[in-house]
């Protein structure tokens, strides 16, 4: 007897012409998914990170999937082979009346209690270790970025090299970073995918955001929240460079011209803006821009 | 519905249901009570809570809704007696009581604004505004409430269901009378004391 | 001057936005005229008043509640449709057809009517018709709230879509934060629509709350105790004490934002000592709640059909009672896990963190009984149980992705993402709107007396569950490319054009599973003789479907005594008999036309308040107080049913 017959012999379970057309479709879904992969270069920078605090992210993103996944399989496995097997005609073993079992129920408070507890005390730990307030591991002193976002523009103020840089935040590589941001505008999120897990910008507030990038390169920042009409055009660029060219940028940074407290509410109307540098020269206009909203008669 | 035994008018189904209402409402003024909570220390560079309250006038409110709380619940009880015009009385006093109240509290309002403290000038005004004003608003609604009940008892006899509306009035008042004295420890006396 | 002109705020311009409103605004009126017209024309303005309108029967109300909730369906989907097709555009380089202002506020509009106007609305719905059937009452405790709350509802309705026509919505998203929603960044009217639609519609949702909480509470049938009571009524008792604990804290901050907005205070002001952050940890306190008041129903639903659909009963019911009433309690504790990047800290992220997963828990042991409940059973399956195993088959997928998001250092990543886009349509679709749609098909031949018809039912669940993998596991992708959410222009150098696109042709799947249920209603309708239901078309468990199809205005011809749980399976296979002693009169409530004065005169406040007419506002309170009191003098309420038309 040829394999071929003798395969054509086996008994497999009846696949009924629903379950068949599930199958088509989820492969059809796959199939798409699959085209699009193929059909370009996509970056996932949740997965693909470039900076310290972004890779630590991943690593506890992928950890819960996976546990998800530990839960998840198995049940699903039940809930098929269960509908399966018991379903109507199978001819399987019926208790109408079989509605508790003190065992099967404290095993089931107990699996989800021990898997929640094995991911609440990484949550525990996380939350401290990953907490954006809390500087880098780095004996370095970190570079100090004000961060603004203005209606519909990201100003960017570095108070010790005295830059000021609209939608363009340039970076030493592998240099740690503090950020304290505030928002002259409605509220709005920072995020820079690559970089670090993001954090909101509010008025007359400022939050703190520490991060490095471990690659040179060009990464996309953004507002993740809505703070406007034109708000999904707050993006900027993350330039993360050699330390010797950041230098240089500075240098030519300053070339750009004045910034005032003038230039400044100039720029805070709304509006777009292409990125450009200033040479800063009011260092009190990150304080200034929160402390607006905490006084009084105006 | 026959069939059922009876129940008193606070224990029955619409007893019950007028507790709940009262408990949402009692969610509700906690709601502002948190917001005013956070919010009282944000004058703006206006004036506190001690630059504004009298606690003298709020006292003397705080007394005339405690003895209209009083002359609700002994209004009930004549009513619960069968002395119609007694409980006529009593809640015609409490209605001016009510109004007197209102009145004063009216009054209160009408002079920080005269003196330029608008709850336009700070959150700390705005959650002062709103949370005595809610309880006022309330006390407005009860009052509407008790002309409601003494216009329509005037002229009929005190029928259960009468006794019904009467318990859930008195209910309503005993509670803003509780509400109030939350608003006069918290919001008049830590205002002033701070 | 607040009082300038009589006129308020209305101007003319707020007429004509554009060509893309414009076919709103046609397809808005439109559509109402041709339902008035042909109301008019077919005669049947009468009849729909008498019988429909002014009634007080607790299963017509529902069905009321489900009609306007699926029409609003339509519309929140439409809505879903026009953001897709704008992200399609709009992430390939086009501007697409809709301007950022206007992307805005159709997402606003789609989740505001998805949860307000369409879950809740189902929900109330579906309690409707169910909960007096399920406990053995006549009625719902309070008849006439019962029908002022729907006219609150739909009142918020009107207004949602009167926003459609006249002005504009919010553009703000569905919880419209401040600042941006105070009247410094948004001075247009839509946020004031937004503002007093969901606040009519919320309270109406906290006076159903009260009326279904003492339904349950005073209403049970003779020997009907609490843990003898059907899981679903569990379920609504459970959602009815987190509704009524919650809805207060929304109505309080609406009522604030509104002030800020009309009055110019400085609740949640940017300046002048306004706290934002106070209203979003309101308006979450209320929120998060929120979910579970629709999901907690639905789960109860799911919890009928699987005992029913498997012919065993309910395995670890008193396990399921404590599930619900741990996520009651759960629910609580878990709110500022919406802004765990707001900066609060580790404990507190932590905290809300770890209480966020603990929720898992009894969720999943909901999903274990449900799983052995199957174990060892019949399961037979028609739709409502198809709509089961879709629902565990996307919600477990859901859930997996709620955990994750609830570990803060992964949702600094995923915040506001599409990825938390993705994953709360997984919950909601998943959880929530299957299940309505599983109750429906499961209760709506106990109210119609007709089963509707199986196979495009189970058609209509295909195309859900394929559509909605198809729609939304693309968009999990999208997060997990660093996609944030609300955004009507993408990079195209980002190259999510494809994804949108695949997740474009699961909307259609999606579409044509809608469109499969409007044909199947409309064909069920139609053949409603051959699909006619007896009292007990599924070889049901519970009271309801101890009576006949459809039910008695009265409900139950003489009131049943119970003496176990599942009291109707246990009457059928040789129990005691749920019906003895002789028929006497019975009373319902009569026709009364307050709910309908009380609801459009809410509506007309809610239109004064939102374009400052405030010369409306005491005249429409006046109206809502007069009908009140006026009420108060009706003496007879009711109408007697005598015992002789019973026995025949």
């Amino acid at each position: 007897m040829s394999m071929l017959d003798k395969l054509s012999r086996l008994k497999v379970p009846e696949l009924s012409r629903r379950a068949f057309a599930a199958i088509c479709a989820l492969t059809a879904l796959a199939l798409l998914i699959a085209l699009w992969l193929a059909s370009g270069q996509h970056t996932f920078d949740l997965f693909q990170t470039r900076g310290q605090i972004a890779n630590r992210e991943r690593t506890l993103l992928i950890f819960s999937m996976l546990l998800a996944a530990l839960v998840l399989v198995p049940v699903y496995y039940m809930l098929y082979t269960f509908a399966w097997r018991y379903k109507t005609g199978h001819d399987h073993k019926y208790s109408p009346n079989w509605d508790t079992d003190k065992k099967y129920e404290t095993i089931w408070w107990g699996i989800p209690i021990a898997i929640i507890t094995v991911l609440a005390a990484v949550t525990w730990v996380t939350s401290h270790s990953l907490d954006p307030y809390k500087p880098l591991n780095d004996d370095r002193q970190h570079l100090k970025v004000q961060v603004i976002a203005l209606q519909y523009k990201w100003l960017f103020l570095y108070p010790d090299q005295e830059v000021a840089s609209v939608n363009k935040l340039v970076i030493p590589n592998k240099w740690p970073i503090e950020l304290d941001i505030t928002s002259d505008a409605p509220m709005n999120s920072f995020w820079v995918p690559q970089l670090s897990g993001q954090i909101y910008a509010m008025p007359g507030m400022s939050t703190k955001l520490h991060l490095d990038a471990q690659q040179r390169g060009t990464f996309k920042g953004m507002s993740s929240n809505i703070s406007g009409a034109d708000f999904s055009k707050m993006n900027f660029t993350v330039e993360s460079v050699g330390i010797e060219d950041f230098k240089t940028w500075v240098t030519n940074a300053k070339q750009g011209g004045h910034f005032t407290a003038d230039s400044y509410t100039k720029l805070a109307k709304p509006g777009g803006a292409q990125p450009v540098t200033y040479h800063l020269h009011d260092k009190s206009i990150y304080d200034n821009a929160i402390m607006k909203y905490m006084g009084g008669h105006q | 519905m026959s069939r059922q035994k009876y129940e008193s008018p606070t224990t029955n189904a619409v007893g019950l249901g007028f507790w709940v209402y009262l408990m949402t409402d009692l969610m509700l003024f906690a709601t502002l009570f948190a917001t005013y909570g956070v919010l009282r220390g944000n004058t703006a560079g206006g004036p506190a809570g001690h630059d504004i309250f009298s606690l003298k006038l709020v006292f003397a409110e705080t007394i005339i809704l405690l003895v209209s709380s009083l002359t609700a619940g002994l209004a009930l009880l004549s009513a619960h007696a069968g002395r119609k015009t007694r409980m006529l009385q009593l809640l015609v006093i409490t209605g001016v009581l009510g109004a007197l109240f209102l009145g004063l509290e009216i009054n209160e309002f009408r002079v920080l604004l005269a003196d330029g403290h608008s709850w336009q000038n700070s959150a700390f005004l705005s959650s002062y505004f709103t949370l005595v004003g809610t309880h006022g608003l309330h006390i407005f609604a009860g009052l509407i409430w008790l002309v409601a009940t003494v216009w329509y008892a005037l002229k009929r006899p005190l029928s259960p269901r009468f006794m019904q509306r009467l318990t859930m009035f008195s209910l309503f008042w005993h509670f803003l009378d509780l509400v109030w004295v939350c608003i006069f420890s918290i919001v008049y006396l830590m205002g002033v004391l701070a | 001057m607040i009082f300038a002109s009589w006129l308020g705020k209305l101007d003319w311009s707020y007429f004509w936005h554009g060509w893309v409103q414009f076919g709103g605004q046609i397809a808005t009126v439109g559509g109402a005229l041709t339902v008035l017209a042909a109301l008019i024309y077919f005669k049947k303005l009468g009849w729909l008043y008498r019988n429909w309108l002014t009634s007080l029967d607790a299963k017509k109300i529902g069905v009321m509640y489900i009609v306007v909730s699926v029409v609003m369906l339509l519309r929140g989907f439409g809505d879903a449709i026009m953001m897709r097709l704008q992200q399609i555009l709009g992430s390939g380089g086009g501007h697409g057809f809709l301007s950022g202002d206007h992307f805005q506020q159709v997402f606003t509009a789609h989740g505001t009517i998805m949860i307000f106007f369409v879950a809740m609305g189902l929900m109330f719905g579906i309690i409707n018709l169910i909960l007096p059937l399920q406990l053995g009452a006549r009625d719902v405790a309070f008849p006439l709230l019962n029908s002022i709350a729907f006219y609150l509802y739909l009142a918020g309705v009107i207004l949602v879509n009167l926003s459609l026509v006249f002005g504009e919505f919010g553009a703000v998203g569905w919880l419209a934060y401040p600042p941006l929603s105070e009247l410094a960044y948004s001075p247009g009217p839509g946020v004031d629509y937004w503002l007093w639609s969901i606040q009519i519609a919320g309270i109406g949702s906290t006076l159903s709350g009260i009326n279904f909480l003492v339904t349950i509470l005073k209403k049970r049938c003779k020997g009907m105790t609490l843990m003898k009571m059907p899981i679903f009524s569990w379920s609504i008792l459970a959602t009815m004490i987190l509704l009524l604990l919650v809805f207060p804290i929304l109505t309080a901050t609406l009522f604030m934002l509104s002030l800020d907005r009309s009055m110019g205070m400085h609740f949640f002001t940017a300046d002048m000592g306004g706290n934002a952050m106070m209203y979003i940890n309101l308006i979450w306190a209320w929120g998060h709640p929120e979910v579970y008041v629709l999901v907690l129903p639905a789960f109860g639903m799911y919890s009928e059909i699987v005992a029913t659909f498997s012919r065993k009963r309910l395995f670890g019911y008193t396990s399921m009672v404590w599930a619900l009433m741990a996520i009651c309690v759960l629910s609580f504790f878990v709110w500022a896990h919406h802004f765990f990047t707001m900066g609060a800290g580790g404990n507190v992220n932590a905290f809300f963190g770890i209480m966020t997963m603990v929720i898992a828990i009894p969720t999943g042991v909901k999903v274990f009984n449900w799983l052995f409940t199957m174990y060892q059973g019949r399961v037979h399956f028609d739709t409502p149980m198809w709509w089961f195993m879709a629902f565990a088959t996307t919600f477990l997928i859901g859930g997996g992705t709620g955990v994750m998001l609830a570990v803060p250092a992964i949702d600094f990543q995923v915040h506001n993402s599409l990825f938390l886009v993705a994953h709360f349509h997984n919950t909601i679709i998943g959880g929530v709107v299957f299940g309505y749609l599983a109750g429906i098909a499961y209760w709506l031949p106990k109210i119609f007396g007709f089963k509707l018809h199986e196979r495009l039912g189970k058609a209509a669940v295909y195309c859900w569950v394929t559509g909605f993998f198809t729609a939304f596991m693309p968009i999990y992708l999208l997060g997990f490319m660093g996609a944030t959410r609300r955004m009507e222009q993408f990079d195209p150098a980002l190259q999510y054009q494809g994804l949108f696109i695949i997740s474009g042709i699961g909307t259609a799947i999606i579409g044509l599973g809608v469109l499969l249920q409007v044909v199947q209603l409309g064909y069920s309708i139609w053949k409603r003789k051959e699909l006619a239901a007896g009292h007990d078309p599924w070889h049901g468990r519970t009271l309801e479907w101890s009576v006949p199809s459809p039910a008695p205005e009265y409900n139950f011809a003489r009131l049943p005594v119970v003496t176990e749980r599942d009291a109707f399976w246990v009457a059928k296979h040789g129990g005691p008999a749920l019906y003895s002693g002789p028929f006497k009169d019975i009373e319902v409530p009569k026709e009364s036309g307050v709910g309908l004065v009380v609801g459009l005169a809410a509506a007309v406040f809610g239109f004064g308040v939102i374009w400052q007419l405030w010369w409306l506002l005491p005249i429409a309170l006046a109206v809502i107080i007069g009908t009140l009191i006026k009420q108060t003098y009706v003496e007879e309420t009711e109408r007697i049913i005598p015992a002789k038309e019973l026995k025949a």
